[in-house]
């Protein structure tokens, strides 16, 4: 905490207990006064902390990159493969702005062989491709959303937009939002963890960056090659009790300056160094998936020591378990505009096994009733085909950018599970019910947390800044 | 619950100094409120909404943002009767016990605090004054109190204003603080860098009445300034060398950064400043300074996916102009305007487009390329070539006309070898099938030698043929010979920058309902917003014109918002705190007298920047302690009131310049292509196809000061983020600053900072001005913090470099691995290195202290 809100707090206990008729929770009190914000005190004002019981007390929440084909994967249209081949409607050509496509497209229905199959899955009955065994045996865990919409068709803004709630850089990530609004629980891991697998998404950091919120509320990124977190082994040849005696060194010094000077940010920095040090063992620690039983590996099909995305949902419960709030993992690789055949599947085989397991896990911890999973991504695709690139050169068949209509699914964390919200037309290509844009699916996400979409705002060039800007509506129909 | 909250927060306010939401000055129970400071910002933040000016959220046709719509008769009632509380309906709608009258309602998640209404009833009750927002009144130079405690120090207005406020508010001057912490103070604050030893020597030695201002004078006259104060103005300027969006490509702009940097070290005045570089090009016979500095709106990021709308793309551009414009120049943000009316402020969506006019003369910056590449458009904004000596371009053209012979004849040299292909391919592949032999053949040509000629791709083919030709040594001479010419030629060629120019056919501008740049509204013309001071006919209507119009004196808002930015650089917070805002939302002045004083001074002056800063580093109010006590702590937590001197982190650029400079490692070497020092490995190659590579350099380069780092927007140089730089993808006017475990990781681990303890370890070992440890401790606490070591410090330092060199002693192995594994680039001069090894264990820990990274 900043000297100040430390300063404030001790008065306010005075205050409080002087003033215990009021009957103010020392809870929201404390939640009160945690938040710091720069250059204005709203951000101690009514509008932080929980704002209802949450459902969910952490978010491990999955971003494709590149968005996967939902008609491939969640949303079946047996009339599209019927009339696969045929030239689309006009209406799905003339007049839109499609990314790639830049003649009228024809219609391309699922495959037909056994391995791009639906099944009606679990007690639910709800679709999931054959590309995804392993998430078919986890299907009523599952709250599907065929109904997604978006205002962006094009990769980076329709990330920072559905991470953000805005299509332009500069806003703060619904991570750090959250980890604005409700913290870590535990103090020597940071609230809001990043996992990637693959290359970094077009949006760059800016996807988990804090925006206008002060920067400690961004996302740290885990890194699965080198150190984990920059900058957290010593430098070689200094070993862990040399390192022990400079972070107490540098102390002693800054106790000094503090005797002398009385700025409580001396402090805070105190504290802080002595976190470093602490995080040097706890991450390093975390970080190492070896230490996890044959059965659970076998589970999540990891490999120790493997960059894989894999191991990054394994690590991802590390972390939830640990007490980190906001989990965000991403996987490159979706983007299947060409190929779409041949790659989908491979693509599938990397997620597929390790995300049921991740489900699986949670729920035999106890933990999956209160973590909240998310699968979402930028758009979706095209029920037309697309059968050249961008400059006209003929390719293999794939999909294009799609952002009227698209599949998200959320477990755990209080969502309806074998739940299916929303309908798409026969084609797949317009929502005909219950649609749901990004806003509304981030306000039901922090719902969900406990938070009123509405009153988690920050103040920012004169006006109260919100992750739902000034939209969305929380879907109460996913809620159990 | 709610309203309990905020009655405990009323007191919470009461009990300090500080205010909530509404004024900032602590108002007595007995003073008229007044309205600008007082009432209006509680009506802004909670009536506006739907009060306010945006027409078609305004609820009851009833608006409380305008003189008339506050005091209007409405059929009966008046929502404010000056003097008549009972008259006042808008006084009994917010005390209704009726919660469906209450106002604001429920819904809203809005609500009055007792105090706030306790305000609104004594504003009433006093006859409601009302006045505009005081930052859209032009300011008017105010007397400088002459009232101040006898023992109060001043050496300028600034003291004067500052003295009445501590006054008003029960606290009193701090003690001046001494001459080490003043000059290390000025030093950074002006150049960014601390004193060097002599530099302090020099200054103790003078006991000259001017001493101080002659330090602060050769300060601002050093070439370090521009340095240090580009980097704000580059925040501003969202300056970055990427185009931000997918591999993030590097494009040249950085000559707009040096611009910027030569530009404040000669002391532009702030209004040729803005000219140049919102509209210099637009000046009749620009120079070549003027287009450059016309990058400022060139720095915009620059979407090149291939799905992209090239116009959707201009049109993001364009409103990110606005709106940076405005921020910079008004401290008003358009941006709301660019939906709907403004909720606060008074502008409207018309207005907003009438600005954005003024911007959207701009060709297309992305076009679909005509070759193969289909991941991303090409990048084709205006592109000026830096002029280039007559010689050097003499040279080039020379050099080109090689380059076009040995082109020529290698043509035909491989012509003539090509038919040998087919027989070098037979034996090559029989040489590989024998597993003895040695085969001198790269893996990538083995790969498609072990293909199928069928199965071979274009690709493919090019890459056997070119191997093949590589293997006879006249060609591969030439190519050499021709790759060292086309070397020559790159280093020639003129540097490109970014400029802006204008389209010869104006563009027509039309609303854009929603902000949708496909649906296209009322057309409109370039106009200035209403509320603020007229657009003089005689002005041209364009970019020109508009900067023009920006620095008319007459503008209420530019001055104060430049000062009150360089204010909050100095003492770490503006006089208006919201240095982003000076709309209805913004936190109203601590202190407006002074900000008027010194916005009025910045005009008179002639825009003189320098003097403005000269002006706040030589008041007393600056050169006061900065030390808290309980009382300061207890009545002014923030230092609002200027009781004592700032102390606040240093930015991130300035950390790692310091630690260069201490270490004696810092290149003063100015301008030119970004550096690429070290960062970890991985931070640049995974943010997809086409990016670029970072290459650590080797030499001096990696030394140079922050602001020639390579600013990357997906990936900002790592240990720059860990201390809030920003990505630059958009304007930024404040930094956060934070304090946090991943600095502490960052200035013990980071190997670039592990360099620099070693290059300080061993400038003490060798500088100090004698061998014994007390000497050398001194004379590192002098080089890092610039002052004497304290008793305690002295104890401390010692003892752990006694436990250290005996470890060491003990373990030579150890020292010699610490040592080399600390810099491959740092030799450093001290032999003993078990000595050398202790003081690298204490210059990191010198590194990290408070004090250090700290401006106190």
């Amino acid at each position: 905490m900043d000297p100040i809100g430390q300063h404030l707090e001790t008065l306010s206990r005075r205050l409080f207990f002087k003033n215990a008729a009021f009957g103010i929770g020392s809870a929201a009190l404390s939640c009160l006064l945690n938040r710091e914000g720069y250059g204005t005190e709203e951000g101690l004002a009514l509008t932080q902390g929980l704002h209802h019981a949450p459902k969910a007390r952490r978010i491990i929440y999955i971003h494709l990159v590149g968005a996967p084909s939902q008609l491939e994967l969640f949303d079946p249209k047996p009339e599209l493969q019927k009339r696969s081949g045929e030239l689309c409607p006009d209406e799905f050509f003339k007049g839109q702005k499609l990314a790639f496509i830049r003649e009228q497209p024809n219609l391309f229905g699922t495959p037909k062989d056994e391995e791009f199959a639906f099944n009606q899955c679990g007690n639910s009955g709800v679709s999931i491709s054959n590309l995804l065994p392993h998430l078919q045996t986890v299907s009523d865990e599952l709250c599907f959303i065929k109904s997604m919409h978006t205002e962006q068709f094009n990769h980076a803004p329709a990330q920072l937009f559905s991470l953000t709630g805005f299509a332009r850089f500069g806003r703060p990530s619904i991570g750090s939002w959250i980890n604005y609004g409700l913290g870590s629980e535990n103090e020597d891991l940071p609230g809001f963890v990043v996992l990637n697998t693959g290359t970094i998404l077009g949006a760059g950091n800016s996807a988990w960056g804090s925006g206008f919120l002060p920067s400690k509320y961004q996302g740290t990124e885990f890194r699965s090659k080198g150190d984990p977190v920059l900058f957290l082994s010593n430098p070689k040849g200094m070993t862990p009790e040399q390192r022990k005696r400079s972070v107490d060194l540098v102390n002693d010094m800054n106790e000094i300056a503090l005797a002398d000077v009385g700025d409580p940010e001396i402090s805070t920095r105190i504290s802080q160094y002595e976190m470093a040090y602490r995080m040097q063992t706890s991450v390093p620690e975390l970080m190492d998936i070896e230490s996890e039983d044959q059965a659970t590996h076998e589970m999540y099909g990891t490999k120790p020591g493997e960059a894989s995305f894999a191991n990054n949902c394994l690590l991802a419960r590390r972390l939830v378990e640990r007490g980190v709030r906001f989990v965000q993992l991403f996987d490159q690789g979706w983007d299947h505009h060409s190929g779409l055949v041949s790659s989908l599947p491979k693509k599938c085989k990397q997620v597929d096994q390790p995300i049921a397991a991740l489900i699986k896990d949670l729920k035999q911890r106890g933990l999956l009733e209160d973590t909240l999973v998310v699968w979402s991504a930028e758009f979706g695709r095209t029920p037309m085909a697309q059968t050249n690139s961008g400059s006209g050169k003929a390719t293999n068949i794939g999909r294009d950018h799609h952002k009227e209509a698209y599949t998200v699914w959320m477990a755990g964390g209080g969502v309806k599970g074998g739940h299916t919200h929303g309908a798409t037309d026969e084609l797949g290509y317009h929502i005909v019910e219950n649609p749901m844009d990004v806003h509304d699916f981030n306000a039901t996400i922090l719902h969900l947390m406990g938070i009123d979409h509405k009153r988690l705002t920050f103040k920012y060039q004169g006006r109260q800044f919100r992750l739902t800007d000034v939209h969305g509506f929380v879907i109460k129909d996913i809620i159990g | 619950m709610l309203l309990r909250l905020s009655v405990v927060l009323a007191l919470l306010w009461m009990a300090t100094l500080e205010s909530f939401g509404g004024s900032t000055d602590s108002i007595g129970a007995r003073d008229v409120p007044d309205f600008s400071r007082d009432i209006r910002p509680i009506l802004s933040e909670n009536c506006f909404q739907c009060h306010g000016p945006d027409k078609e959220t305004r609820k009851a046709g009833l608006r409380l943002d305008t003189r008339d719509g506050i005091f209007e008769e409405r059929g009966g009632y008046h929502p404010v009767f000056p003097g008549d509380l009972d008259a006042s309906e808008l006084y009994s709608r917010i005390t209704s016990s009726d919660e469906d009258e209450r106002m604001p309602p429920k819904a809203s998640n809005r609500s009055l605090s007792e105090a706030q209404i306790d305000l609104i009833r004594r504003w009433i009750e006093n006859g409601a004054p009302w006045n505009q927002h005081w930052a859209y009144i032009p300011p008017v130079r105010p007397d400088v109190p002459t009232e101040i405690p006898k023992d109060f120090r001043a050496t300028n207005p600034i003291d004067h204003f500052v003295a009445q406020k501590l006054m008003e508010v029960g606290l009193s001057q701090s003690e001046r603080a001494s001459k080490e912490t003043l000059l290390r103070r000025v030093s950074l604050d002006l150049i960014g860098l601390p004193p060097s030893p002599d530099e302090i020597k020099a200054f103790l030695a003078d006991d000259s009445p001017d001493a101080y201002e002659k330090v602060v004078d050769r300060l601002l006259s050093s070439e370090r300034f521009g340095e240090r104060w580009a980097r704000p103005w580059l925040d501003l300027a969202r300056y970055a060398d990427s185009n931000g969006f997918q591999a993030d490509q590097l494009r040249p702009s950085w000559a707009y950064r040096d611009y910027v940097i030569n530009a404040l070290n000669h002391n532009v005045p702030f209004d040729r400043f803005t000219i140049d570089q919102i509209a210099g090009d637009l000046l009749p016979n620009p120079t070549v300074n003027q287009l450059v500095a016309t990058g400022f709106h060139r720095t915009v990021t620059c979407n090149v996916e291939a799905g992209v709308d090239p116009e959707e793309n201009r049109v993001n551009q364009i409103v990110d102009r606005v709106n940076t414009t405005a921020t910079v120049w008004l401290g008003t943000t358009l941006e709301c305007a660019q939906c709907h009316d403004h909720k606060y402020d008074p502008i409207s969506t018309k207005e907003y487009y009438q600005f954005f006019d003024f911007f959207n003369n701009t060709p297309l910056e992305v076009s679909l390329p005509d070759d193969n590449n289909d991941v991303s458009h090409d990048f084709v904004g205006p592109y000026l070539d830096l002029p280039i000596s007559e010689q050097r371009e003499k040279k080039l053209s020379s050099l080109e006309e090689e380059l076009d012979g040995m082109k020529k004849q290698s043509d035909f040299l491989k012509e003539e070898k090509e038919s040998g292909l087919a027989d070098w391919e037979a034996t090559a592949l029989a040489k590989l099938e024998e597993e003895t032999a040695s085969v001198d053949i790269p893996e990538n040509v083995v790969d498609v030698l072990r293909k199928d000629s069928s199965e071979r791709n274009n690709k493919q083919k090019e890459i056997l043929r070119d191997h093949y030709l590589s293997t006879n040594p006249e060609i591969s001479q030439l190519n050499a010979a021709m790759e060292e010419v086309e070397g020559e030629i790159g280093q020639l060629k003129p540097i490109q920058t970014l400029v802006m120019e204008e389209m010869d056919e104006p563009r027509s501008t039309h609303v854009m309902a929603r902000g949708n740049y496909l649906d296209q509204g009322e057309e409109v013309a370039s106009q200035t917003p209403a509320f603020l001071h007229p657009f003089d006919e005689d002005l041209p209507r364009n970019r020109l014109g508009l900067a023009k119009w920006l620095v008319d004196k007459r503008n209420p808002l530019i001055a104060r918002v430049t000062v009150n930015r360089w204010w909050a650089e100095i003492f770490g917070k503006g006089i208006v705190r919201t240095l982003e805002d000076f709309g209805m939302q913004s936190e109203p002045p601590t202190h407006q007298d002074l900000l008027d004083w010194l916005a009025v001074e910045f005009m008179d002056s002639g825009w003189d920047m320098k003097h403005m800063l000269r002006l706040m580093v030589l008041s007393e109010t600056y050169k006061q302690t900065s030390d808290l006590n309980e009382t300061l702590l207890e009545k002014d937590p923030k230092n609002l009131y200027y009781a004592r001197a700032p102390r606040f982190r240093l930015d991130a650029e300035t950390i790692r310049d310091q630690a260069l400079f201490v270490s004696g490692l810092l290149s003063t070497e100015m301008y030119g292509a970004p550096v690429m020092p070290y960062q970890p490995p991985g931070v640049w190659n995974q943010t997809g196809r086409n990016e670029p590579v970072w290459e650590e350099q080797a030499d001096s380069n990696r030394w140079r000061r922050g602001v020639y780092v390579v600013y990357r927007r997906a990936a900002p140089y790592p240990s720059f983020v860990n201390f809030d730089a920003p990505d630059r993808s958009a304007c930024t006017v404040q930094r956060s600053r934070t304090n946090t475990s991943t600095q502490a990781l960052t200035l013990l681990n980071d190997p670039a900072y592990v360099e620099m303890a070693l290059a300080l370890a061993d400038r003490i070992l060798c500088e100090a001005p004698s061998e014994d440890l007390k000497s050398r401790i001194e004379y590192a606490m002098e080089l890092v913090v610039g002052r004497p070591a304290k008793e305690r410090e002295l104890e401390t330092l010692s003892e752990a470099l006694e436990e250290q060199i005996a470890l060491f002693a003990e373990n030579p192995n150890e020292a010699a691995e610490f040592l080399e594994s600390s810099s491959e680039y740092y030799k450093p001069v001290h032999r003993d290195k078990n000595e050398l090894a202790a003081w690298l264990f204490v210059a990191n820990v010198l590194l990290n202290l408070d004090e250090t990274i700290t401006k106190g």
